[in-house]
């Protein structure tokens, strides 16, 4: 009985150290070991319960068989028979009666969470109601209270509760913000999928896609920008404002023919692609090219630049694309274009 | 053209392990070039099209071109030896299975000189596999090539479950049949309910995809989920499918390894039965995700978390069988040995990602995929390896040299979890699964590098078997019939490698592990059940190889209809070549139906020489 306490104590340190280890393990706005909200809290609780079990299960698992291995080696020129035990009822019922224990404890917490997660915030007054509608590789994030549409970045107000209706435009994808939240998959026809999450915190989240959906299925991110509420109102205030086409009139009705045709700037263009107002401000171009003045890998740059880039061959940014080929513009206009749009900005934080 | 026209069960294993084997390897580059792909933030190494082709083509090859005949071969190999019969029930059927298996698999591959492998992931969710979002012929050699090899699996499962039933040697009651052939039993069973759900699936997604019908199309009315059901009902069961036999092989090697009988028995065939039975139940665990609310999240949770109490019973068993031998650490027990904390780790991880609401955050990502690899490849390979090496002296008549064995398990070993064990952190900070590349700086470079060098590794660590394959084939066939000296089932009773008869006398079964007891009451053989006299056997065909090629004509034939110009005047060139694929099908059917072939006999003096000459 003491050699087992004393098991029990060694193990105890153990434990503590792995959960402090993995409770600070990667970057806070992508981590799932770095929960950002209660949402993924939860399912952090979760997942730190299994581990612990399940380290349990490997510690003991493993003991034994280090033991047997290194006890019960067969000595050179060893020709005696071991007995042949047939097997041990009191043995096999207790690895039976045990493993039942330890799934209790890990269903009774599961079951519980599986109802808790699957709670419906969509008639919720409270809440902040987002349509989010997948397509091949960007997202689209519908405001209804609002009646404002935006792409690529979900703006959402703090500590408030986010309902997501979640839809798929073509294939199959799936919504996951890992440090907010786990993933819902958005499926095509009607099949309409709920979940919610909230960020108490201010900040950028980084959102992906996690199902398998064409070739630039890995680069179909996204960002979450959690932001106080007296800034978000002034963002959806923003973005019903009208946005004037760019100043030079050549270059306007380039703009106007040959990207206005699928993209919509306040209250013009159409609602096919990404709606592009405000997008001078967005973190990323494309959810991919991120947008710093201090460049650090390939895929960052000014949003000039990346504007730029984006523009001249979407092909070569993510393969695929509904975008490649679809218009014609020599380098001016494109330089034009990527200026004017790294210009629209809303101002609101 | 022996080889074409066999229907040896014993040859039949080695052809499956020859074509399995070649698609293990042709699998594992593509892994390879997945993992250069991987190995730095935006890489450029293959293309975002070439590596959703690489990876769907992975994952389908090793799972039932590689992995499932590799089992084949060993159950091919084995199962008739150790229950004491001397074929399988239906030894034509048999070669059929292999040959189509062949075919499909070829077909299958034939996809990479055409333009365009399939690219929908091995699961071909709809609708990205459908016509509109997959233009190219890919996912047409998927739903053909997997229908044509899905016969072969069928059949194959069909023949070991009467075999098992039907052709046991007197005495062998079935709690005195080795674990291995429970096994193969159990995963028999499995195809037999599995496989028609993925006929099913296929077929229906060929309508789609061929001839415009709208199952999977939600644009048309389909539904996109419901082929992920279909898929699951038979892909759960699948997994079941593939362990199985590798538990069984592991029950083998240990416990002759550890000089014990295993621990357990009736325990082991309980939780094998368990084991099967609730893989059925569990199917919809891959779709937690897909939205089927909380009461379906909850029940399939549980119920997946029960199947960790029969596959805990049989872990321990394991254990307690080595507890208390005498352990001889050959390469095959290594790699047996090294499969039990191995496969440890993978089912914990099954169970973390049981809990329906954690599994929200490791759904598609690499969390996944280091689980399912440590299942299939810290179990299953390591399995298959393990039972290469164990049964090479029985089908081959050489021993596999030692020392390379065991190189080939260690670089493996570590190979393998230098790959997969760091997956895990990379899923859980984030990295989603099945990504052609990933960007600087979100904390994923590192870990990815180190699993591409222990991909490397697992490489080498082939190459070495390979080697040691090579070189064996050199020695001389002089392998003894007992080579372990521990052997305890009844294949080791016969020499190695067997007669085409297997038993000059069948054999009569006294007891559990039916050689040990015989040796332990000081018999050098086993006591007959019945005199000399001459045997019975099928005559060897050519039919089924022509069955297969014909399956494969018309599938490829059937699948460019809409593109190859018209034969005479309106009708299809394509149409027309699937047509005579199918008529050469149905033709060796009716020849086969009609021509009278009582096979042949081998007549008593042949069998005595035979064993004058072992003697």
């Amino acid at each position: 009985m003491m050699k087992r306490w004393r098991f029990v104590k060694r193990l105890a340190p153990l434990m503590a150290m792995m959960v402090l280890v993995l409770a600070a393990c990667g970057r806070s706005d992508l981590s799932t070991l770095n929960p950002q909200g209660p949402v993924a809290e939860e399912q952090f609780g979760l997942m730190k319960l299994a581990i612990g079990i399940m380290m349990i299960v490997i510690v003991a698992v493993f003991g034994i068989c280090l033991y047997v291995i290194i006890r019960f080696r067969r000595r050179k020129g060893d020709k005696t028979i071991p007995k042949q035990v047939e097997g041990s009822h009191k043995l096999e019922i207790i690895w039976t009666v045990i493993p039942v224990i330890m799934l209790v404890i890990l269903g009774v917490p599961t079951v519980q969470s599986v109802f808790n997660l699957a709670k419906d915030y969509s008639k919720d007054p409270e809440a902040v109601q987002v349509i989010v509608t997948s397509h091949q590789y960007w997202w689209e994030f519908e405001y209804p209270e609002y009646g404002v549409k935006t792409a690529q970045e979900l703006i959402i107000p703090k500590g408030k509760t986010i309902s997501i209706t979640a839809k798929s435009a073509d294939v199959l994808h799936s919504f996951w913000v890992p440090s907010l939240a786990g993933k819902i998959d958005t499926n095509p026809g009607s099949n309409v999928n709920k979940m919610y999450f909230s960020a108490p915190k201010e900040g950028v989240y980084l959102g992906k896609c996690a199902e398998l959906c064409g070739p630039s299925h890995g680069l179909m991110d996204f960002k979450v920008k959690s932001v106080d509420e007296s800034s978000f109102d002034r963002w959806v205030a923003a973005l019903q404002e009208p946005v004037a086409l760019p100043s030079d009139p050549e270059l306007a009705k380039t703009f106007e023919s040959k990207c206005l045709s699928c993209h919509a700037v306040g209250d013009l263009g159409g609602p096919a692609y990404p709606n592009l107002t405000g997008i001078g401000s967005r973190e990323s171009v494309g959810g991919i090219l991120i947008n710093t003045d201090d460049p650090q890998y390939s895929n960052e740059g000014s949003v000039y630049d990346n504007l730029y880039r984006w523009i001249k061959d979407p092909e070569e940014i993510k393969p695929g694309n509904q975008m490649s080929g679809a218009y014609d513009l020599t380098d001016q206009e494109i330089e034009g274009i990527a200026k004017y749009l790294s210009e629209l900005k809303l101002n609101y934080e | 053209m022996d080889w074409l026209t066999t229907v040896d069960h014993k040859k039949i294993g080695i052809l499956y392990m020859i074509a399995g084997g070649f698609f293990f390897l042709v699998g594992g580059l593509e892994a390879i070039l997945i993992r250069i792909q991987l190995w730095k933030p935006l890489n450029n190494f293959v293309s975002a099209d070439t590596y959703n082709e690489l990876l769907t083509m992975h994952g389908t090859t090793m799972i039932f071109l590689a992995a499932m005949p590799l089992l084949f071969a060993l159950m091919n190999a084995v199962i008739p030896l150790q229950i004491g019969a001397r074929d399988v029930a239906f030894p034509f059927v048999n070669s059929l299975g292999f040959w189509t298996f062949l075919f499909g698999g070829i077909l299958l591959n034939v996809s990479w000189f055409t333009g365009g492998a399939p690219d929908a992931g091995w699961t071909s969710y709809a609708p990205l596999a459908g016509t509109t979002y997959s233009g190219d012929h890919g996912v047409d050699y998927y739903v053909l090539g997997l229908q044509i090899a899905g016969i072969g699996t069928l059949i194959g499962g069909i023949n070991f479950l009467v075999t098992i039933i039907n052709m046991r040697a007197p005495g062998m009651t079935f709690m005195r049949m080795p674990m291995f052939t429970w096994a193969a039993f159990i995963t028999s069973a499995l195809i037999l309910f599995a496989f028609p759900a993925l006929a099913v699936g296929l077929a229906a997604l060929m309508f789609d995809r061929l001839f415009d019908a709208n199952f999977f199309d939600p644009s048309g009315g389909g539904n996109a989920v419901l082929w992920e059901h279909i898929f699951w009902i038979f892909g759960h069961p699948e997994v079941y499918i593939l362990i199985l036999p590798a538990f069984g092989v592991i029950s083998e090697v240990i416990s002759t390894f550890s000089r014990k009988r295993l621990f357990g028995y009736s325990s082991m065939v309980f939780a094998t039965i368990l084991i099967g039975f609730l893989g059925f139940m569990v199917w919809a665990h891959h779709m937690f995700t897909v939205g089927l609310g909380p009461v379906a999240n909850a029940l399939f949770s549980i119920a997946t978390m029960l199947i960790a109490i029969p596959t805990g019973i049989k872990i321990f068993n394991w254990l307690f069988t080595m507890w208390g031998g005498s352990i001889k650490f050959t390469a095959a027990n290594l790699f047996a040995v090294g499969f039990i904390p191995t496969f440890v780790m993978g089912g914990v991880t099954g169970v973390m990602l049981a809990a329906a609401p954690a599994d929200f955050q490791y759904h598609d990502s690499y969390f996944v995929v280091a689980h399912f690899h440590y299942v299939i490849v810290g179990g299953l390979v390591l399995g298959i390896f393990s039972g290469l090496h164990y049964w090479w002296p029985k089908m081959f008549g050489r021993i596999l040299n030692e020392t390379l064995g065991k190189l080939t398990f260690w670089t493996f070993f570590i190979g393998f979890h230098m790959t997969f064990f760091i997956q895990h952190f990379l899923g859980l900070l984030g990295m989603p699964r099945r990504i052609w590349t990933y960007l600087d700086g979100l904390g994923f470079n590192e870990m990815n590098m180190i699993s591409t060098v222990g991909a490397f590794l697992m490489g080498f660590g082939t190459i070495f078997f390979l080697l040691n394959v090579v070189i064996t084939a050199f020695k001389p066939q002089n392998a003894p019939a007992d080579p372990w000296e521990d052997g305890r089932t009844l294949e080791w009773s016969i020499p190695s490698p067997p007669p085409e008869y297997n038993f000059a006398q069948t054999p009569l079964v006294r007891g559990y592990d039916a050689y040990w007891k015989e040796k332990m009451d000081g018999h050098t053989g086993m006591t007959p059940a019945e005199p000399i006299g001459p045997i019975h056997m099928p005559s060897p065909s050519i039919l089924p190889f022509f069955m297969g090629a014909g399956l494969f004509v018309a599938g490829l034939g059937f699948m460019y209809a809409k593109d190859w110009g018209n034969l005479f005047g309106s009708f299809k060139t394509g149409y027309a070549l699937g047509i005579v694929g199918l008529l050469i099908v149905f033709g060796s059917m009716f020849l086969r139906s009609v021509i009278d072939d009582h096979g042949f006999h081998i007549e008593e003096d042949e069998i005595l020489k035979d064993m004058e000459g072992k003697a």
